[in-house]
Parts: structure tokens; sequence; C-alpha cells
């Protein structure tokens, strides 16, 4: 079966003051029908880039798209024309970004901007569309939504408008729904009310979800597989249990290993020593080489392809797996 | 932190009574209809020398405005604020310039709260020589010695902050608030800006810098997990008001007010199929602005009956312990089950070690 997206060594990169950099760096992953893939990494990694890329939102120039390709149903949307392009946007693809209050028009009601999209999409009989945003807004629950979708953005709380948000990125039943980082702005509570309902809707639906987010919580409890980016590459993926149970790249081991808990108690962080290479300095092996304590002239002088190391999983290490090594 | 330390002294470095911060809103589109926001009402609590109490919270509960309060960046409104048992609400202002040397200040955003104009080395000789606390050679040493302390090296003296990465910025900032030798330091999201990697290295640093200087603090965060890590006790805020303090052990084993337990079912695990079966609070909180005369959590709360919405509650200690709660219905709570805290696996286990043992080596 053609999963609904395949990414396949996507480059993106960013002409600068600085310099020309890669922001990502051969990218691969794939996204099935019905299943939610995190996509995990810490500032700076290209997760972002990575999600604007594949819907075509990458401002070209300072960017421009190096290679690679990002098939949607077996179609390439680099090679399509924006008009195509556009039609698969907020229709069959849907987005949601992390600020609702920039990524809503702040002159127009929430309503309207609901009526908009599904206009622009095929659905011409203005009173069907209303009612339509009512019931989508019904659906994201947000209470009173008759009297709620004449309301503007700034009449709403901060996870009210991005309950519009996902409405408005479920507007045209979406195949594919593309978060990127949609509850980091909000109050832990409400991220929890968002969650639950991206996760209702994709079991009610069908729709499959990519997550962008820093949150290696939000992943352990919305995601079936994970992907880990480290300075504009894939260092691991794998199925999200697999994953959480024992990561095999030095840096996922390292990264969890930092996050404190709140169900154990310890005295200490484990820290990750030292910081990301900047991007004009990328090294020629192992971008995680300066910070991994397992790195040797092997690491140091090329870089680990992904390659297989168990059932869906995949690791870009030279050491994998570490547990084999007697130190 | 698991070991307890020695407990408050009688005098405590910090006494907060009666604290409440008001904002009016007038003029413009309002002309005459007179509103108030109330951002901080009727807080108090203490904070022992060399301890570390935390404030939670969700946006806009006054998190912020009670740290600001503290240090008079913000004037409260009515309230008493007492350092090393004097009272700082009402020092004119060259006292408290003084006095600031006591209490010092680390800010969310490492990015806006340094100068860019400024050297790091211009940044942290300001408060040593307004202090009086060294002059001339003696404090171009001192800058030398507090970047090494904050895990820095001299030669970053001379460089701008744009220079620097987020964490070690929140260095520099760290090292500008002990430089003064403060008895107590009100952090405001000190690491919520930074990533897991560099939070954690931030976190140790403030435990460590602790454990050497023995300062207070009073530790500002909307992030459970940060703060059951770092704090001996924690004060849970919402709309304004504490609802519920008690040492973070028990906070975390038996939250009791309801609002405390819905923040942390909903706070989410790194642990796959672990989450919590529970409704997350449904409903609205009410604005800050026409808080009615019940408790304000009462639209979310599934306890809530008339006479919460009728009559607020007043914390009140709970059978005689350190533990003090805001809520007419604590007793009815179901006990809270937590999830266990998962077991590693072997090959887990075997991986950790292997990277532990590099690690040691290496060093």
């Amino acid at each position: 079966m053609t999963p609904l997206l395949d990414v396949r060594d996507l480059k993106i990169e960013f002409k600068t003051d600085t310099g020309t950099f890669m922001a990502v760096d051969g990218v691969s992953f794939t996204v099935n029908r019905g299943a939610t893939l995190g996509i995990v990494g810490e500032s700076g990694c290209g997760k972002s880039v990575t999600s604007l890329g594949i819907m075509g939102l990458i401002p070209t120039p300072p960017g421009r798209y190096v290679g690679g390709e990002v098939l949607f149903e077996g179609r390439d949307l680099l090679s399509m024309s924006n008009s195509e392009r556009r039609a698969l946007r907020g229709g069959r693809m849907g987005m949601v970004f992390q600020e609702p209050m920039t990524s809503l028009n702040p002159v127009y009601t929430v309503g309207a901007q609901i009526i908009e999209c599904l206009r622009a999409h095929g659905m011409t009989n203005r009173r069907e569309a209303r009612e339509r945003a009512i019931e989508l807004l019904d659906l994201v629950r947000l209470p009173s939504p008759s009297k709620r979708v004449d309301d503007f953005p700034h009449q709403l709380s901060g996870g009210q408008r991005q309950r519009v948000m996902i409405a408005l990125a479920l507007a045209n039943n979406p195949d594919l729904l593309i978060a990127d980082e949609p509850t980091t702005a909000l109050d832990v509570t409400i991220q929890a009310q968002i969650l639950d309902l991206m996760r209702d809707l994709s079991d009610r639906t069908g729709a499959a979800i990519m997550l962008i987010t820093h949150d290696l919580g939000v992943v352990a409890e919305t995601c079936d597989d994970v992907v880990v980016m480290y300075a504009g590459k894939v260092v691991e993926r794998a199925p999200a249990r697999d994953l959480f149970n024992g990561p095999m790249h030095p840096y996922t081991l390292g990264l969890m290993a930092a996050v404190p808990r709140l169900d154990t108690n310890s005295d200490r962080l484990e820290t990750i020593p030292g910081s990301v290479p900047p991007p004009w300095a990328m090294p020629a092996g192992c971008r995680f080489a300066s910070r991994c304590p397992l790195a040797t002239e092997e690491c140091r002088a090329s870089q680990p392809p992904l390659r297989e190391i168990g059932k869906d999983w995949l690791v870009a290490c030279w050491r994998a797996p570490i547990e084999e090594i007697s130190v | 932190m698991t070991t307890p330390k020695t407990p408050a002294l009688p005098t405590p470095v910090l006494e907060v009574s009666g604290l409440t911060k008001h904002f009016p809103l007038g003029g413009g589109f309002l002309q005459g209809s007179k509103h108030v926001v109330q951002a901080v009402s009727d807080v108090s609590f203490s904070v022992g020398k060399g301890e570390t109490l935390a404030i939670v919270g969700e946006s806009g509960c006054g998190k912020s405005t009670t740290g600001r309060a503290l240090l008079r960046l913000l004037e409260p409104t009515s309230g008493s604020v007492k350092l090393d048992g004097e009272d700082i609400s009402k020092l004119p202002p060259h006292r408290l310039q003084a006095l600031r040397r006591n209490m010092q200040m680390v800010f969310q955003d490492p990015f806006g709260s340094l100068n860019p104009r400024m050297t790091v080395r211009e940044t942290l000789l300001e408060p040593l020589l307004l202090h009086n606390i060294a002059t001339g050679k003696r404090a171009h040493e001192t800058v030398n010695k507090l970047l090494v302390r904050v895990g820095l090296a001299p030669h970053h003296a001379d460089r701008y902050p744009h220079e620097f990465s987020g964490g070690q910025r929140q260095r520099i900032c760290i090292a500008r608030a002990i430089s003064t030798r403060p008895r107590l330091i009100v952090c405001d999201e000190p690491v919520s800006a930074l990533d897991v990697s560099v939070q954690a290295q931030i976190v140790n640093l403030m435990q460590d810098l602790q454990r050497d200087f023995g300062m207070a603090y009073v530790f500002i965060s909307h992030d459970l997990s940060v703060v059951r890590h770092i704090a001996d006790r924690v004060a849970v805020m919402y709309l304004g008001r504490i609802v519920e303090e008690a040492p973070a052990e028990s906070l975390f084993a038996d939250p009791r007010h309801p609002y405390t337990r819905a923040l942390i079912q909903a706070a989410p695990r790194p642990v796959p199929g672990l989450r919590v079966a529970s409704e997350p609070p449904s409903g609205e909180a009410p604005s800050a602005l026409n808080l009615g005369p019940g408790c304000a959590f009462a639209s979310r709360c599934p306890l809530a009956t008339d006479l919460c919405r009728s009559t607020r509650p007043e914390i009140d200690a709970v059978d005689g312990g350190p533990t003090r709660i805001a809520c007419h219905h604590a007793d009815q709570r179901a006990p809270m089950v937590f999830p266990p805290a998962p077991t590693p696996t072997p090959a887990l286990a075997a991986r950790l070690a292997v990277m532990a043992n590099a690690r040691n080596s290496m060093t």
C-alpha cells in the first residue's frame, strides 16, 4: 500500500548573511493513512522547516528546495504547479500552526474565515457553508457555536482560537493534518483538551496527523511513530512504544534522560554536554559527535546513514546497538 | 530534591502577607465604567533561608505579577512584603535600591533582559560597582570568577549578548543575579524558553548555586515537572489567589485542591499508553475582570456546589500540617491514581549504562 505521505531525501537550504546552510538535509519518512507521526527535536533541528517544506510554504528566496520528493498519494508536491498545490492545502491537507493569534485574520469573524475556506474548495452555497462552519465549531467543542461563529478572533481565548484553527484545518475533511506545535502556546489543561480533540477527530474521520513538537510527553501520548531530528537530519525513526522503551541513538537517549519527570524524583537532571554546532560549522561526520561520549574517529570522519536496526526502526549511528559496546 | 533541607529559621527570608495587586482599567473606550483586573488578591506565604518555593499556575493566574510585586518592580495595591523581617512595601526609593542587593531577579526571556549594547563585562560590573561590592581590578577579577562559576569562561566577558545562545545568556543573567550575593532570587520562568537538554543544565546550575551560596528561590513556573524537581514547597495559584500550598513531596503524592489535581493529571508524561483516563477540566475560566463572589474554579470544578458558587473558600491549614488549601469540598476528593513510574527495560538500562561509563571514562 502506498503511504499517504512519502517524504524522500528532502533537502532545503537557506541563504543568510553568514552564508548558505542546509536547514533540512536529506530527511525521509512516511505517514500512513489514519496514523499519527510525531517529529521531535530541539530548536533549530529543522522540524518546522520540514513541515513548511512539505506544504510548499518555504519562502524562496531566501529558501531553496535543493532536492528530494514529497509524494502525497504518489504525486510529487514539489513538482506541482502553485495552483495544484493550493487546491490541496486547506483541502485534503489541513494545517495548524503554533500561534493561534497570528494565523487567524483579526479583521474577519471566525465564521467568515471558515466559510472562505469551504468556498475556496468547492462549497458554493453560502448558507450551507455557514451551517457547516457552525457544525465544525461544534465539532471542536467551542461553546455556543452558533453565536461564536460571528465572533472576531480577539473575542476568543487562546485555547478557543486554537480550536478554531483546528476547525479550519478540518473544514474540508482532510486526509492529512499537519500540526506544528499546536499546543505549545497553551496551558496544560487546555493542551490536554486540544490533544484529546485531535486524537478523537483522527479516530472519527480517519485523518492522518503529522505532529511537530519539542515536547516528548505530547509525543508519547499522541503518536504511533516518531521521527527524531538533530541539526537538520533524522537520527532515529521508530514506533513510539519502542522509542520510549529504549531509544537507540545516543542523542535520543540523552534527550529523554534530560526531561524532568512528574512520576519519579531524582536529585540531579541528566544533561547533554555542549550545544548543537552552528549551521555554518557543521562537522563532516556525525553531527552529534562533539557531544557524544561514544564518538570514535569514524563518527567524526563520516556521516552515519539511517539504517534498519529493528522492525520499522531506523537509526543513524555507527555505534548502535550501543549496549554491545564494552567500555 | 529528595533530601529535605534544614527547617526554616524562625525569621523567614521572605514573608508576604495579604499581597494584592489590582490593575484599574479606564479611560478610552471604557470611559466612565471603571473596571479592575484583580491580578493578585490576598496572597500570603513565607520562604525560609536557602529554601525554594515554587509558584505554579497557568497563564493569567497572577504568578508573574506576584513575583514583580515582591521586588516592587510593580507597586502592590496592598499587603506587606518583609525581607529578613524588614517591611519593604513602604520603603522610599533610595532605600529600596540598596535593598535590591539582597533580592535579585532572573527573567524568562534571556534575550530581552540583557542590554544588547553592553558587553557581558559591563553588564556584570554594574551591580558590583553600584552596590560597592568590588572596585577597580578586583571588580574585574570578580567578573571572571562569576563567569567561571556559572559555567562560562573569562574570555566571554568582552562579547555582546547576541553572540550567545539562549542557555548561555541565561547563565549570564544568573551570574548577574548572584553577583551581589543576594538572600533571595525571584526566578520568573527561568527555563521555559530553553530546550530540554539546556533546561537541565540551567536547573542543575541553579541547584548547585543554591547549595553553595544558600540563597532562597521563589521559582515561578508553569511546568510541574521542573517544579517537582527543584522545589521544596509549592504554591498553586488560580486567578490571582493561592488555592493550595504544600511541601512538594506531599503536593505531588496527594494533591488536594481540585485545580491542582487537574493540573497534575493534564501534564503529559513521556510514557506511551499511559494517558490518565480522566476528563481534562471542561468549561471556561472566568475573566479576571468580573470574578463572582464564589470560588473562581467553580465553573470548571467537578465538586462544585451552590456553596462554592456563592462563598469563596478561604485558604486554611489542613490537619494542622504544613499544607494549606482553599476549597470547601477537598475532603470529598477521590483517591488519585497515578500511573506507576515505568521501570526501564533491560535494553534501556544497558544503553544508559554504556553511556554513563563512557562519559565517566572521558572525565
